[in-house]
């Protein structure tokens, strides 16, 4: 009997020739990551033991990402606990200021992932690494602190769905809507413990920015990691990287298990929008009635990398942004920015009128750079719509591709471009 | 452990337990504490006596990874969950944090119950309405890192998951 991908990969960092599902195991852990929310925690826990070394520090990236720049004074505290720790333990990846962006966007664009690691991470969408073929999830501060001073931690191998994309794509669907379908169709705990794995001829013709995309959201359908085998395009990507590591490429066996197998014929699909509060909440764009907003969000770990800004842009050309809505666009990184920059999307923004916040995660969790008002609606491309997610309770989300958000800016309302 | 329900419904996501407006504020758990479930029902912390249980539905504690929300449930006084399923992360997170979960039936659980846990037996008796559930042992590492009060403890005893 074969093994999934997922499972190859954490066999090789278990030591074992063969691991399966439901078998809990101590694996060796390539890289570390924590951002300003969640690393505190762990070096706090750290102390509380009084911990002095730290094994592996080039395993470890530490990124100030969510309340970017400092939002207050406590977040300004905890990016200095996180900056001091780096120092001390000669961690060389640590990030803020000019060099920080988005962390799942950042990662993989400097090289730190590479296909076939396995990564944890104290963010819950550590799994959008799965599109490099690598095995990524999401994990608490303890059990971070726990790999940090073992460069281990223990796992439950997760069964594994597949997910076989054909068809034809609509124009405006991306891979942000095809998640978006997969979701709505299967449900918020649809992916609960287990492994999602996209191929198919349809994931083979999505760009890795779309790709990061679809793993980046397999959290939102509870599970444990996406991910997708390596190919052409992943390599060429890990090349351009700089990666500094060997890639490692797996790949599922033919007579492997899957608990589940969904053949999804793309070609029915169009645009999604999310309507709040979950995700899973799915329609038809060209099915909804009509939904005024008040602010558009472009950017987030999901949809803040060059081709996002490349749909939006494409949109906005020449147009005006709705006198009612506030556009807000995050770039992922730096190098996206400088991107956005050279290609002339950032004046196609600030000519429809949009505004250019910094690398950062923004308003997605409700913290900083964007909160909604009471009754206030946001078209957005980030990755959740729960009550209060980005501001007062009664505020709402609506998650879409950056197609539709950039349309929607237009318009007033949410809308697909071939509407506008 | 004998403690009073408090019943919620399926999804109940990482930012109701503790909203993303709070968590990065302040590492202090007991100021965390007054926030828990405040968007989806306000005044909660304040109805809660320390020892008591959450009952809820499936998929409790989906979203982000973010420990303050074991944390702060055990901050402003509540034991343990029942529910019907967990998301993952938070499994781990609650168990690590020395938080009790336990996945059972919680149908014919209501605000107000009075309900005994017994993980040793394993064993959720009602005494509301009298009656009781078995249900399935945790794995013995989650066993042993709650016995230890979290992982923090479970490491100054064993020094590496090699028990797994």
């Amino acid at each position: 009997m074969g093994m999934t991908i997922t499972e190859k990969i954490i066999a090789v960092h278990a030591g074992k020739e063969k691991v399966v599902p439901g078998e809990l195991v101590q694996v060796t852990v390539d890289v570390m990551l924590a951002n300003d929310i969640t690393a505190p925690l762990s070096i706090k826990e750290l102390e509380k033991r009084g911990i002095a070394t730290i094994p592996y520090p080039e395993r470890i990236v530490l990124v100030a990402d969510h309340n970017t720049p400092a939002r207050d004074i406590p977040s300004a505290e905890n990016v200095k606990l996180m900056r001091e720790f780096a120092k001390k333990h000669n961690i060389p990846y640590f990030f803020e200021g000019g060099n920080v962006g988005i962390e799942h966007v950042l990662l993989p664009e400097l090289g730190l992932v590479v296909p076939g690691d396995l990564v944890i991470g104290a963010d819950s969408h550590t799994c959008t690494y799965g599109a490099l073929g690598a095995f990524a999830t999401g994990m608490g501060s303890t059990d971070l602190a726990a790999s940090w001073v073992l460069g281990e931690t223990w796992l439950r191998v997760p069964e594994s769905l597949k997910f076989v994309l054909s068809g034809e794509r609509h124009p405006f669907v991306t891979g942000k809507d095809l998640i978006l379908f997969i979701i709505g169709e299967i449900g918020v705990d649809g992916a609960r413990y287990c492994a999602m794995e996209f191929e198919g001829p349809v994931i083979s013709s999505l760009s890795m920015d779309e790709r990061f995309t679809m793993t980046n959201m397999a959290i939102e359908a509870g599970a444990k990691n996406g991910i997708i085998a390596p190919d052409e395009k992943t390599l060429a990507y890990v090349r351009e990287s700089g990666a500094l590591r060997q890639p490692r490429i797996f790949t599922s066996d033919p007579d492997a298990t899957w608990q589940k197998v969904f053949a999804i014929d793309v070609t029915k699909i169009e645009p999604q929008v999310a309507f709040p509060h979950l995700p899973s909440n799915t329609r038809s764009v060209y099915s909804i009635p009509k939904i005024e907003i008040d602010q558009v969000v472009i950017g987030s770990c999901t949809n803040g990398r060059i081709e996002d800004l490349r749909m939006a842009a494409k949109v906005l050309q020449g147009r005006k942004v709705h006198p009612r809505v506030r556009l807000l666009i995050f770039p992922g990184s730096p190098k996206v920015l400088r991107k956005a920059e050279e290609e002339g999307l950032i004046r196609v923004f600030l000519e429809a009128g949009g505004v250019i916040a910094p690398p950062s995660c923004g308003p997605c969790l409700g913290g900083h750079l964007g909160v909604l008002a009471s009754f206030e609606r946001c078209a957005s491309t980030t990755n959740r719509n729960f009550i209060g997610r980005m501001g007062h309770e009664t505020s709402e989300v609506y998650l879409v591709n950056p197609y539709i958000a950039a349309s929607s800016a237009v318009a007033g309302y949410i809308t697909a471009p071939d509407k506008l | 452990m004998t403690g009073r329900i408090h019943k919620f419904g399926d999804d109940i996501n990482t930012d109701y337990i503790i909203s993303g407006k709070y968590k990065f504020k302040t590492l202090d758990m007991q100021e965390l504490a007054k926030h828990v479930m405040e968007d989806i029902d306000p005044g909660f912390a304040s109805r809660v006596q320390p020892g008591d249980f959450i009952a809820a539905g499936k998929n409790f504690g989906c979203g982000s990874s973010r420990e303050q929300a074991p944390r702060a449930l055990l901050a402003c006084g509540i034991r343990g969950i029942l529910a019907k399923s967990f998301a993952r992360i938070f499994f781990r997170n609650a168990i690590n944090c020395g938080l009790f979960v336990v996945e059972c039936d919680t149908d014919r659980f209501e605000t107000g119950d009075e309900v005994t846990v017994d993980l040793g037996e394993g064993r959720v008796i009602n005494h509301t309405r009298g009656f009781e559930l078995s249900v399935a042992p945790l794995p013995q590492v989650m066993i042993d890192i709650l016995k230890e009060g979290g992982l923090v403890n479970y490491f100054k005893k064993y020094g590496s998951f090699e028990r797994v």
